[in-house]
């Protein structure tokens, strides 16, 4: 019998992400991968994944699934899991839980993050393009044949059941407030702004625009003068590069971006602050602060220490009805009892 | 290209930092047929010196971007170890391959041959006749997956870019703007001058590598009949086609 797990509605731009597809952008493909690959880490660690497994992530609203497998353990991050049916139950993010043949369960709309993400245990069962399964729709390939999630779809999973275990969830979940200040380093072309230029970007606020997808962020705010023209021979350009076109406003270079592009790149966010600003709506305000490259190859080892601490730092999951279930099986108050996660909550049984 | 020339460009490198997951080191801002050689060379010896904590190495028109590791290795060390390779250029690699390839420029495949012929007071025909003159330099991928920039062009046929680009124009598309030309090798957005086109796929994931050229090769274009084009169009719907039939000696 097919693993799969059934989308019964899309959601927004749902696609299959992991850590990227390394090692091609010479030939002109993007890296990709998840806009928040700290979540990434870390929701696979609560499912019992090696981090860099393959998800899915979704962009403002999450999609409705049905399992169409004997049981699977999920994670989500970025929304609770609403579990549909009589009685319906909510999860928070940030734990584990395991769900049985015949469920379904809303991933919801998120309010503070632009990417959610949902982790399944075993992964999806779905070819490496290039070394990875991540979705890459403008190349039309990755992930589920090189698109985001239809309704219909039924998106295979590698592994046919999740054997019954205490759930888990983070003891301490990373904040998902943005940092007062992005951290930037100036460069690579920061000779081509004016002085005052440079001031501004690092003083002034800016908010992020309508224009924002997985290639990049477009900002609005004060307009940054260049000293030397717009154009440039085109070269290199990294993820969390900060371009400014003609227009002088920014655009912030996310997962799907070009590999080479002609504009001049005033700085480049550090990578320890790059899920933070994948997590950026529309509207966000965003401050830039700058650090030296020394200072941003530190933050990035602080920051795998704090994912490192956090993944091994879990605690017995909170069940959806408020009650500890680790707690309960403890204290034999509930001996006998079916794991209430087991459950198929459609009434069908 | 001689190591004179190569070392020349060499003295000329800067490093620019690119955050903390990537180093530039720029040999000059110019699009230009000896700077690029150079980015091609020192490209390949970063690569064949295997340092430590490097990902992939992005070589452009002018510069080198170095992707890399900072839990494995510094942009400081990096930019120690590669100072100590610009000092040793290797001399004159002629590794490009040569590539003949076939395009059509018939009006359905030309929509803005007429344009271009009229702003450079040449004929459609001189057009095609210019721009399949020429041996092709290919400078670099970007862009789009294995979409090649070329040149360069015959000073008789540079245009800048569109005002507007396309949204959406097919894969193959033969294209031209300043002194370069490519192919669209995927359909999407285009803000060059569309030519021509041609039924080779330029990007193939089942190849291996998947981009069909790559930076130092040479690429010359040959006038084909529609009849033509659509008989390797078809070889290439139905497998039988191999690229290696176009590799020039």
């Amino acid at each position: 019998m097919s693993a799969t797990l059934d989308v019964i509605v899309p959601g927004s731009h749902t696609t299959v992400q992991d850590l990227g597809r390394v090692g091609y952008q010479a030939l002109g493909i993007p890296v990709s991968g998840a806009l928040d690959p700290v979540a990434l880490r870390l929701l696979n660690g609560l499912v019992g994944n090696a981090p860099p497994t393959a998800v899915v992530e979704f962009l403002y609203q999450g999609p409705t699934l049905e399992v169409a497998v004997d049981s699977v353990r999920i994670a989500a991050a970025g929304c609770d899991i609403d579990v549909l049916g009589d009685p319906a139950r909510r999860f928070p993010p940030w734990q584990s839980i395991r769900l049985t043949r015949g469920t379904r369960f809303r991933l919801g709309a998120m309010e503070k993050s632009a990417c959610g993400y949902l982790a399944i245990e075993g992964g999806v069962a779905l070819a490496s393009v290039l070394g990875s399964q991540s979705t890459y729709t403008r190349g039309g390939f990755g992930g589920l044949e090189g698109r985001v999630l239809r309704s219909g779809d039924r998106l295979p999973l590698a592994q046919p059941a999740a054997e019954q275990r205490g759930e888990i969830r983070l003891a301490a979940a990373p904040d998902s407030k943005p940092p007062d200040r992005i951290r930037v380093v100036l460069g690579p072309q920061e000779a081509y702004f004016t002085d005052a230029a440079i001031d501004i970007f690092l003083s002034e606020p800016f908010a992020v625009t309508k224009e924002a997808d997985r290639m990049g962020l477009r900002l609005e705010g004060p307009a940054l003068a260049h000293a030397r023209g717009y154009n440039i021979a085109s070269d290199g350009v990294v993820t969390g590069a900060i371009q400014v076109p003609g227009s002088g406003h920014p655009i912030i270079m996310l997962a799907d971006h070009q590999t080479t592009g002609g504009y001049p790149k005033i700085a480049t966010v550090v990578s320890a602050d790059l899920a933070a600003v994948g997590r950026l709506r529309p509207g966000d305000p965003i401050r830039f602060r700058a650090v030296s490259r020394v200072e941003a190859e530190a933050a990035r080892r602080a920051l795998e220490s704090d994912i490192e601490r956090r993944g091994r730092n879990t605690v017995p999951a909170v069940e959806g009805n408020g009650l500890n279930q680790a707690a309960l099986y403890a204290s034999n108050l509930v001996s006998g009892i079916v794991n209430a996660t087991d459950w198929p909550s459609d009434g069908k049984r | 290209m001689d190591g004179a020339e190569l070392d020349k460009a060499e003295r000329g490198a800067r490093f620019l930092p690119s955050g903390d997951t990537a180093l530039t080191v720029e040999l000059g801002e110019r699009v230009d047929r000896s700077l690029s050689a150079a980015v091609i060379d020192l490209a390949a010896r970063i690569d064949s010196a295997d340092l430590a904590g490097i990902v992939e190495i992005v070589p452009t028109f002018r510069s080198l971007l170095v992707h890399y590791d900072p839990l494995l290795t510094t942009a400081n060390a990096l930019e120690g170890q590669i100072t100590g390779l610009l000092a040793h250029p290797t001399a004159a690699r002629q590794s490009g391959r040569r590539w003949r390839i076939p395009a059509c420029y018939e009006a359905d495949f030309a929509p803005d041959l007429d344009e271009v012929a009229r702003r450079t007071g040449l004929s459609p025909a001189q057009v095609v006749e210019q721009h399949t003159a020429e041996s092709y330099h290919v400078y670099m991928l970007g862009f789009l997956p294995g979409y090649p920039y070329m040149g360069d062009l015959p000073d008789a046929i540079q245009l800048p870019r569109r005002e507007s680009p396309r949204i959406r124009v097919p894969a193959g598309s033969v294209a031209i703007a300043t002194s370069l030309t490519a192919v669209y090798t995927i359909e999407g957005p285009a803000g060059w001058h569309l030519i021509g086109r041609t039924p080779v796929p330029f990007f193939d994931l089942r190849g291996a590598p998947p981009a069909l050229l790559s930076p130092g090769d040479t690429v010359s274009f040959e006038a084909t009949s529609r009849d033509a084009y659509d008989r390797l169009a078809a070889e290439v719907a139905n497998g039988g086609f191999d690229a290696a039939s176009l590799r020039a000696a």
